[in-house]
């Protein structure tokens, strides 16, 4: 069951400051939808805000992407650019 | 000179728009001219910081020639809503107010009233008629002034978060972030040396010569064409419905050339504006930025303030850090703090770390991103303490910096554990370059510093059609800001095999090719080129199944090779190769045209890493630093265009030269800007530079099919303390606080005060 | 407001025009003639992104008046090349990819084609003081500075010199 981390302190108000979670599923779209059933809001704040590093390779708006069950996931604000 | 096989992809060859550029005949955003036009032009706030008591268009209204006149009111109230659009955290009641005030100016320069008239000078006029009543406000304009509980504040609605409990009094912070790893003060008791220190910088501006420019034609019926200069096309399309309320098909953009952009064009300030006036006139619109204009009301990058600890061995290893950042927004919530506070420690692999950034409002422009966004800042700060504590420590900077480096399985501070990269690479061809070991004479001195940029993938769409005569036509959605158009077609000529002037890239409007994401964040060679290769790979396909038919063989039997259909081996038959043209030619009857598009949300875009090495000479009469060499050795993935890869690296070392030596806003006590043109706000020029050596290093990207890893971001990153760095060894002096200008600098080494020798 | 008639010499050819007191002559390149190469970027004299030849000297359109072009010969980006024939210049900043953005290179390509009009053999420095007048924000300079030596040499090897 992938591991699955919120970096930093910005989320974790929805989380009531929990930040490690072990979520069953396999695909990154599956995840956030677990989460925001536990947490009603955070699936619309990780869609919108978040990227999504899987063993350590980033993700922005990648539902499909697989999770291995040993995968390392962590959430971080989304990237942008100039 | 061409790399493992490949004909096209690695050499250099004329880029396709390059005679029109050199010849005058590129058309950017200013150079259009569209039949019955009007032009427009903005009246903006002369106060930081005050109330819209009233607008009185009357008398503009009245002014022959003017044709129509727009305030806030002609826009719709959008609520506000957080989105992820464009380059960073974007809310778009925040952007409709920032194209035009609502209640209240927040800086000067600030759009409040805009007007459409048959000349310029009539424009012109009429902006001078517009009656503004203000109640003014104080302002605030240093980022820690604003965060101070008395300090004025701009928005009564905006309340800290990330903070618990929920603060009930507004604030000018707008956000609290924060990262941690390990044990910050257990660590901090291992340490054998500390050493803390702040740094500061001043919000600087891209200084893209073309200033902003649109012209644009609202029909009666609600379909609008933009023409305008931007790093997007579709974020320009996007962002005008939004704020317009028009449905997205009903808008189409065109995307002229763009007159450089660094980020500072990827988000709106006219086009909105200009549809309304074109909407209310029943004409198109022409709104042409002034330099001025630019300055007072476009976003710059961030200001901030940077503290620094560090804690390591006597040996060298860094066993506990910590960052606090202080970054400005401007006008509205959204500086890269964050971003700022995941790069500082990305080169290193460090136990114990722990990260606080601020977002704080101020009556200055609402910020933009510029190139790596909020990682020079933090950079600036971490790479300075990194060279104060290599000195204290009497090891070589680099040396300091190999032994912490992070590497495949070096765990961030922001959580994520590497793989695939190439900063320990960076490191050796520093200390392993000719430059390192260069002699250096009286007032010289030498820096070292590096520096990280995440890159980015993201929505690219390409499509590559076959023309009758065996010529390739590649249609794509990113304005070519660096020559990037040349790297699709060298893309496509690889794939498919024909020589890379019979291959014609072409940026598409939005209505002529699927939603691609801007031209920033360092991804489109990585991310559009992925998908121009990908419909070259189905034209590939697409144009063997043509010869399999042709030849009436199974299309497996079929190869495609330099350009040309084979047979797979003796037993498909024995056929003569058809050329692509040959193929083109016969397309008609052997099923219809040869095309193909795709579209992909490209992942896998990979990190840069950089490290640059810096020589200057300073005047210690003038305080006058001049750059000798520099040497920018960078991990460039696979450079598709060599000399394209070369140029972003030079250009971003130019910028972070004039950020760390010259370039900041300078604000009255008004909080007016004082420097709102390119005599007073002095970015580098030809005869401030050296020559400067890129060294790229190829560690190839395996998510890319031609190994490609942005590039353009990563080089302003370490420039800035590179530089500081090579004062302080020149002179002695540690300027920590940016622009380090000439009459900052004469003042230090007359005073003095700022010597530290090694404790 | 009433107009002046200007007649001057723009790119070799007799070229008249009316225009307004305060028009500048870049205002009337860009808006009156429709030679929109040369280009606005700080309308202040400090950018050189409007850089014209007039009577051999290089100086920004921006700076000029319209109705001083009476009577003066003046050369912009539009005819530095002599029909599809490029000047080498502009040949040399393409194949030393001098460019990237694009929008300061007709500036600077006439401010180089009147450095090499009056010296042939400069140096990197005299050129790097030459050009700057000229800001350019996307190359850092390198390559523009290597594509004007470039074309130096070859303008010099074709003269005999």
């Amino acid at each position: 069951m992938p591991r699955v981390v919120i970096s930093g302190v910005a989320a974790r108000r929805l989380t009531g400051g929990q930040s490690e979670f072990e979520v069953e599923a396999d695909t990154v779209h599956r995840m956030i939808r677990e989460l925001d059933r536990r947490f009603p809001g955070l699936g619309r704040q990780i869609d919108e805000g978040m990227a999504v590093a899987i063993n350590g390779e980033i993700f922005q708006d990648a539902y499909a992407e697989r999770l291995a069950p040993d995968a390392e996931v962590y959430l971080i604000p989304k990237i942008g650019g100039g | 000179m061409a790399i493992d096989g490949l004909k096209v992809v690695g050499t250099r060859p004329i880029r396709p728009d390059g005679v029109d550029k050199v010849i005058g005949r590129a058309a950017f955003g200013a150079d259009m001219v569209m039949p019955g036009m009007l032009w427009g032009k903005i009246k903006r706030s002369p106060h930081a910081h005050a109330r819209i008591l009233s607008i009185d268009t009357s008398k503009a209204r009245a002014l022959p020639g003017v044709k129509a006149v727009v305030t806030a009111a002609d826009f719709p109230s959008i609520p506000s809503e957080e989105a992820f659009m464009g380059e960073g955290p974007m809310n778009f009641r925040d952007l409709s107010r920032n194209c035009m005030a609502a209640d209240k100016v927040l800086y000067d320069g600030h759009a409040v009233a805009a007007v459409a008239a048959t000349s310029q000078a009539i424009a012109e006029e009429a902006v001078e008629l517009i009656d503004v009543k203000y109640e003014v406000l104080p302002h605030v304009i240093d980022v820690e002034a604003a965060m101070a509980p008395d300090a004025p504040i701009l928005h009564e609605d905006l309340f800290t978060s990330g903070v618990e409990p929920k603060p009930t009094k507004p604030s000018n912070i707008a956000k609290k972030v924060g990262f941690t790893k390990g044990d910050v003060a257990a660590g901090f008791k291992e340490a054998e040396v500390v050493i803390e220190r702040r740094y500061t910088t001043q919000p600087v501006h891209q200084a893209y010569i073309e200033p902003h420019a649109c012209v644009v034609s609202a029909a009666p019926d609600g379909q609008c064409t933009i023409w305008s200069s931007s790093q997007g096309q579709f974020m320009v399309r996007a962002y005008c419905a939004k704020l317009l309320g028009i449905d997205i098909a009903n808008i189409r953009v065109v995307p002229a050339e763009i007159g450089g952009g660094f980020g500072g064009k990827t988000l709106v300030y006219l086009e909105p504006v200009a549809l309304a006036l074109s909407k209310q006139a029943g004409r198109p619109v022409k709104i042409v930025m002034s330099r001025e204009e630019v300055f007072r009301g476009t976003g710059p990058a961030a200001g901030s303030v940077i503290e620094v600890k560090l804690g390591a061995k006597r040996d060298g290893r860094i066993v506990a850090a910590e960052l606090l950042l202080k970054y400005q927004a401007g006008a509205f919530p959204g500086s890269p703090v964050g971003p700022g506070c995941m790069c500082a420690f990305a080169m290193y692999d460090l136990p114990n770390v722990n990260i606080v950034g601020y977002d704080v409002v101020s009556n200055r422009p609402k910020v933009a991103a510029y190139r790596a966004p909020g990682a020079p800042n933090s950079s600036f700060g971490v790479e300075s303490c990194l060279d104060e504590l290599a000195r204290m420590l009497k090891i070589d900077p680099l040396r300091l910096r190999e032994i912490n480096a992070a590497k495949d399985g070096t765990k961030t501070a922001h959580g994520p554990t590497f793989t695939n990269i190439g900063y320990v690479q960076t490191v050796e061809a520093a200390k392993n370059h000719p430059h390192y070991k260069a002699p250096l004479g009286p007032n010289q001195g030498r820096g070292v510093a590096s520096g990280f940029w995440f890159n980015i993938g993201g929505e690219s769409s390409a499509a590559c059609h076959i023309n009758e005569d065996g010529t390739a036509t590649v249609v794509e959605g990113n304005p070519d800001i660096g020559g990037s158009r040349a790297s699709m077609a060298m893309m496509a000529a690889e794939v498919l095999g024909i020589p890379y002037d019979r291959v014609r890239p072409v940026v598409g409007d939005t209505s002529s090719i699927g939603f691609t994401f801007l031209t920033g964040g360092s991804r489109v060679t990585f991310a559009t080129g992925m998908a121009v290769t990908q419909a070259a790979e189905k034209v590939v396909v697409e144009l063997k199944k043509r010869a399999a038919m042709i030849w009436d063989i199974s299309p497996e039997a079929v190869e495609w090779k330099d350009g040309y259909a084979v047979p797979a081996g003796a037993n498909a038959g024995n056929f003569e190769p058809l050329s692509l043209a040959e193929i083109a030619l016969k397309s008609g009857r052997t099923g219809g045209p040869i095309s193909a598009e795709v579209s992909i949300n490209a992942q896998g875009a990979g990190p840069g890493f950089a490290t640059h090495i810096c020589d200057v000479e300073v005047d210690p009469e003038t305080g006058h630093v001049k750059i000798l060499r520099y040497t920018a050795i960078q991990d460039v993935g696979r450079a598709i265009h060599p000399s394209y890869v070369e140029g972003q690296i030079q250009g971003g070392v130019a910028q972070g030269i004039g950020w760390a030596l010259n370039e900041e806003y300078i604000y009255d006590k008004d909080g007016r800007l004082d420097n709102a043109g390119f005599l007073d706000y002095r970015i580098p020029v030809a005869s401030d530079m050296p020559m400067i050596e890129p060294v790229m290093i190829e560690v190839p990207n395996p998510r890319h099919p031609f190994g490609a890893r942005g590039v353009g971001e990563v080089p302003i990153v370490p420039p800035m303390a590179a530089v500081a760095n090579a004062i302080a060894d020149a002179t002695g002096m540690r300027m920590r606080d940016l622009p380090i200008s000439p009459p900052k600098l004469r003042a230090a080494l007359d005073a003095g005060t700022l010597k530290e020798a090694a404790e | 407001m009433s107009k002046y008639h200007v007649t001057t010499t723009i790119n070799g050819e007799p070229v008249e025009y009316l225009c307004e007191a305060q028009q500048t002559m870049l205002d009337v390149l860009r808006d009156e003639l429709g030679l929109t190469g040369s280009k606005e970027g700080c309308s202040s004299g400090d950018c050189g992104a409007c850089s014209i030849i007039v009577d051999g000297n290089v100086m920004c359109s921006c700076l000029m008046l319209g109705v001083e072009a009476e009577g003066h010969s003046i050369q912009t980006i539009e005819g530095i090349a002599q029909g599809d024939k490029l000047h080498p210049v502009q040949q040399k900043f393409l194949e030393h990819a001098a460019l990237q953005c694009g929008f300061c290179t007709p500036g600077l390509i006439v401010a180089a084609k009147a450095l090499l009009d009056v010296n042939l053999n400069p140096t990197e420095e005299e050129t790097r003081y030459w050009l700057a007048g000229n800001l350019c924000r996307c190359t850092g300079y390198d390559k523009v500075i290597r594509a004007v030596l470039d074309a130096a040499a070859v303008m010099r090897a074709e003269a005999g010199r």
